[in-house]
Order: structure tokens, then sequence, then C-alpha cells
């Protein structure tokens, strides 16, 4: 294990309005090394995007606060940075790629110019005009788009190509840590394999550290070196990719979201999925969240909120793993 | 460069790239009305730019009692006002005075108008209430009314002119300006540049205006002609332009007392003045249609 290049700490946000507080994040943490790739794995509305949003420091202004908790990246309280400096790490050391494509490209800047302003905000080397137009065609050509085109407005390019062109605005910069939140539930199918193998082969040159926000199984295993599951604004359970996918102990949530996913394989009639819906953010359940739809919810589970198990880098918040062998419970 | 950086090299189609100038300018053509406004426009800037060349400035001021009060000849087009000049040249040169306050003030009122409404729309919270409840209280004073009392304040002068005038302007135009903007703040492109670090103020001007410039150039074009009848109502009240200098509104003011002996003196400089204000406004209209194509098939 590396140093942590990013470390997450009990961070909870919450939304406030004035009918209503909702309970988005809870007490996450987690941390990163540098060059590796964690996955957020989780259902619509389960705190993921929220997650990178404060990592950002881009929460709505009015409605989300971070009420408790620490973001450390590189060493640096991010919570606790003026918005100027702040301003200076968004897009040079963090950047970000939005789920839609179609619509985080200004429609009225050519292509070239939005990668030339990311790179004209973060000018350290202090490029020349001409270095910058140089550096323009480069990554355009890094994410296999022609630079000729680069004076063309993102209405002339197709939805996988505007994924290609965000991701080249990300990249100009060569940032430390890339947030990638669902890169690809825009796309097609086949446009989407192609993104995610040009993330990652661009992630292995660069080595860029990443968050990859999905609920897609699927591309976290192409991709991750660790996958955090997180469950109504809860990390219900986070391990290696080999923990996850490999091992035999999961949180009763992960084994449902497992049977979930058509399998090729076996031949089943039915998917599984998980009964019920995810709890209501602003009313959560006393004890676990999940124990509402969870099938081995005992009382304790209902009144108690679970502590945090571990085995090696394995950790799961469920009351199942108390008296499990090999499990110890957290301090 | 690996596999994946091939994809889409093998070969550059040339697109025709539909400019988006040509695609308004055709729009507009076919729209009559805004044609029509657009040349009488054009026509009356090309004689107020080359008003000098039709008469000299003295005849414009110089009082000649002998000829005064003159109907229409092939001497004097417009026929003369009741100190002997020429209308036809006051016209010209009053239109010089006229359209320059217009679209000075109209720019000016744009300019700011747009600023102000895309930080209240974009930045909003208590800027945007203070800004608006200020805004509520300048827009319930009649705009006349406001223009005389910041005249009055201010005094006399061209430039101050000006500078009342936009000040009337501008709270219509935030208003148009900032709900634009609350719907452009809203796409995720702006996020995605709060994301990438950009400060607050480039997104405005490089990203927010550019996208909310359709409106903003449609009521920039009508307050142009707003601006002009302001102006005269001004001068006709003796606060605007003062004499000899010749304004439209100046002229029809001077003209008032000589309606029934010659009506001549009222009738040019009125027309020109309504001539002009509904060009601007239906070639205004014109501009929104053929930037906005969806709002007409």
């Amino acid at each position: 294990m590396n140093e942590a290049l990013l470390e997450v700490k009990d961070l909870t946000v919450k939304y406030v309005t004035d009918l209503e507080t909702v309970h988005a994040v809870n007490r996450i943490s987690f941390s990163l090394g540098r060059g590796q790739t964690i996955g957020l794995v989780g259902e619509t509305g389960a705190g993921k995007t929220t997650t990178a949003l404060s990592i950002m420091r881009l929460l709505p202004e009015r409605t989300g606060k971070v009420t408790g908790g620490e973001i450390r990246f590189a060493g640096q309280d991010l919570l606790a940075m003026p918005e100027h400096e702040m301003q200076a790490i968004r897009g040079e050391k963090i950047a970000m790629i939005f789920q839609d494509p179609m619509t985080s490209l200004n429609p009225v800047m050519t292509v070239g110019d939005q990668i030339a302003e990311a790179l004209d905000l973060h000018n350290d080397q202090g490029r020349s005009r001409e270095q910058i137009q140089e550096r323009v065609d480069e990554v355009l050509s890094m994410v296999g788009i022609p630079p000729q085109r680069k004076s063309e407005y993102p209405h002339q390019f197709s939805g996988g190509m505007k994924q290609r062109v965000v991701i080249a605005i990300a990249l100009a910069c060569e940032p430390e840590l890339l947030i990638a939140d669902e890169p690809t539930t825009a796309l097609d199918v086949t446009i989407q394999a192609q993104v995610i193998s040009m993330i990652r082969e661009l992630r292995d040159r660069l080595q860029t550290a990443m968050i990859m926000i999905t609920h897609d199984l699927g591309i976290v295993a192409q991709t991750c070196d660790n996958v955090a599951v997180m469950y109504a604004g809860a990390l219900i359970e986070i391990g290696s990719a080999e923990d996850i996918f490999l091992g035999g102990d999961h949180h009763p949530y992960t084994v449902g979201l497992f049977g979930s996913i058509p399998n090729l394989r076996s031949k089943a009639k039915r998917l599984t999925p998980i009964p019920g819906l995810m709890p209501d953010p602003t009313h959560l359940p006393e004890g676990c969240s999940f124990s509402p739809r969870c099938p081995h919810a005992t009382e304790q589970c209902r009144t108690a909120p679970p502590a945090v198990y571990t085995r090696g880098s394995h950790r799961i918040c469920c009351h199942l793993f108390a008296d499990r062998e090999g499990w110890k419970e957290d301090a | 460069m690996g596999e994946t950086a091939t994809v889409l090299r093998e070969e550059h189609i040339e697109f025709k790239k539909p400019n988006q100038l040509k695609e308004i300018w055709r729009r507009l053509k076919k729209d009559k009305l805004a044609m029509f406004g657009l040349i009488v426009i054009l026509l009356i800037i090309v004689m107020a730019v080359c008003a000098n060349f039709a008469a000299d400035y003295e005849a414009v001021i110089k009082l000649n009692t002998k000829i005064r009060l003159q109907p229409p000849s092939t001497e004097h087009l417009f026929g003369t006002d009741s100190y002997g000049r020429d209308i036809f040249a006051r016209c010209l040169y009053g239109a010089r005075m006229s359209l320059a306050i217009g679209f000075f003030s109209a720019v000016l009122a744009t300019v700011c108008g747009s600023l102000i409404g895309a930080m209240t729309g974009y930045i909003g919270g208590r800027l945007d209430s203070i800004i608006m409840r200020f805004l509520d209280i300048v827009s319930a004073i009649p705009s006349t009314l406001l223009a005389l009392a910041v005249v009055a304040a201010m005094g006399s002068g061209v430039m101050k002119l000006c500078l009342a005038l936009s000040f009337t302007a501008i709270p219509g135009f935030v208003r148009i300006v900032r709900s634009a903007v609350l719907g452009i703040a809203d796409q995720e492109y702006i996020e995605a540049c709060r994301a990438g670090g950009t400060s607050t103020w480039r997104i405005l001007t490089r990203h927010i205006l550019p996208n909310a410039i359709g409106p903003v150039i449609v009521q920039g074009t009508m307050e142009v002609s707003t601006m002009i009848r302001t102006i005269a109502t001004l001068s006709f009240l003796g606060l605007g332009i003062n004499p000899p200098t010749p304004e439209w509104g100046a002229l029809i003011s001077e003209a008032k007392e000589f309606l029934r002996t010659c009506p001549s003196m009222m009738l040019f400089p009125a027309g020109m003045l309504c001539l002009t204000a509904f060009s601007i406004s239906v070639f205004g209209d014109g501009l929104r249609d053929a930037l906005d194509p969806r709002l007409k098939s």
C-alpha cells in the first residue's frame, strides 16, 4: 500500500431545506493510493455522486452541507481550504468527468477552445499560446480524435466523441485524481466498452488515481483495484476487487446486488432482485439501514446500528459478522 | 497510442460547416417586414452620417427670418421653420444626435444590464434578492419620470443624458438576462466548468453570457428604439438636448406652436422619429425569430 492520495474520514453530508433534512452521506471512510482506482457502487440515490461532489467541494451551496468528517487530499484538508485555493485544485489536481456528455460541453465554444481553456486556467508551466494549441492537439489525439476537428462545435460530435472530448478536458492538465461519475451511463453499449478501455489505458499511462462511480458491476470488475459498496448514504462494504468479486463473505446487500445481474453461465429463468426500495433518506431506519429489505434481519438489526467488521483489507458493516470466524470488530 | 486511439483515426470527413451567421441571415432575409426595417435603419444611418454633405451645419443654426415657415419646396425639401432654417437639414443633423444617443445608451444599458442580470441569475442568494428588489423599486417609477429625475439630479449634457436613459432601461434588461441565465446555470457544462476550476467571473463572461446572447441582442435592438423615443420625449419637455442643437424631440417641441400655420414643421421630424422607431422594432422582432428558429416554422 503506497501513500494515500485521498483520505475520506467519517464524511457526513446533509441536504437541508426548510421542509426536511436529507441524510445523503453518513459517516463514510475510505482511502485511495496514488495511481489506484476505487469503484463506488450502489443504487441511484445511494450517495455516490454526493460523495464525489463533496470531494470537489461543489455541493449545492445553499442546501448541501458537510456536517462532519474530513477529506484529505495529498495531506491537505480540502474542507478547510479557502475557495480560491480550491479553484486551483479543481481541474488541475482533481478532475471530474460527468455523466452526460451531451450536456457537459458548452454548445457555443469549439471543443479546441474548451480544452485550451482548461490548460489556460492551470497554466503553471507558463505555456505560450502555441504551446497550448500543441497540447490541445496532443490530448485530442490521445483520446482518439483527429486534432483537425478541434475547431468544430460539440453538436458536430456524436455522444461517444463528446465523452472523449470531456475526458480530454479532464486529463489535459494531468490530474492526480480523476473522478468519473457514471462516465458511460449515457452511452451505447458498444461505445461504453471503447470509452472504458480508453479511460483504463490512459489511467495506466498517466498514473492517475481514479474514483469510478457506477452502478455497473462489470465496469468495476474491469477497472477497479478496490470496491466500495454504498447503500442509503453509508459504506456497507469495502475491499479489494478480489474480496468483493471472489471472496465468499459479503454484506447481504452486496449479495443481493450480485443476484440482480444476469449471468450468462447459470441457467436462471428469473433474476433475483432485492425486494423493496431504498429507505427514505429523510427518515433513515434506526438500526441498519438495509434491515427492512434484508433476508437475515434480526431484532438487533432493527434497533442497533451495526459496527464495522474487518478481515484483512475487507470491511463489512453488518451484525451478521459479529461472531463469524476470522472477522474482527473494528475499533 | 494503443488500439483505442486508432479507432477514430481512419478517416477525417470534411464537414460542410453551417455558418451560424449565414443561417441567421438566411432566415432574416425571408422576413419582409424585418428587411424593410433594416433597409430604413441603414438609410437613416447613412443620411445621418452624410448630413454634412447635404447641408452645412451653418444652415441648421443660422437664423434667416425672411424665409420663415415656408412649406416644402424644391429649394427646401421639408420647408423651413419659424426662424427660417431648413427643416430637412435640421432633421438630418437631428438624426445624428438621436441615433447617437439612442445607440450609445442602448449599448450602455445592454452591457450593464446583462452583466448584472448574469450575476444575479448565476450567483443568486442575497445578492439576487437585494438587486432584484432595488430594480423592482426602480421599475415601479415611470421611465420618463425616472429619466427626468436623473437629469434633474445630474444636470443636462449629452453624456449625462445617456446615463439617465440607460439607467431607466437596465431593470427590464436584467430581468430578461436573468431568466435566460437561470436556465443556463443549471446545465451540466456549467458544473463541469466549476469542476475544472474556472472562476465565477470567467464562467459568467465566457460560458453563460455567450449562451444567453440571443435575447440580449434582441432586447438591445428594441432598446435603441425605446431610447430614441425617450430622448425625444425629454427634449420635447425641454430637458434633453438644448436648442439650437437639432434633435428630433426638440424639433417637434419647437413646431408645436406652429402646428396650424405650418404643419410641415411638425410632420417631418415626427415622421422621421416614428419611422425610425417602427423600423427598429420590426427589425428587432425579425431578429428574434431569426435567432430562434423554434419560434417560427
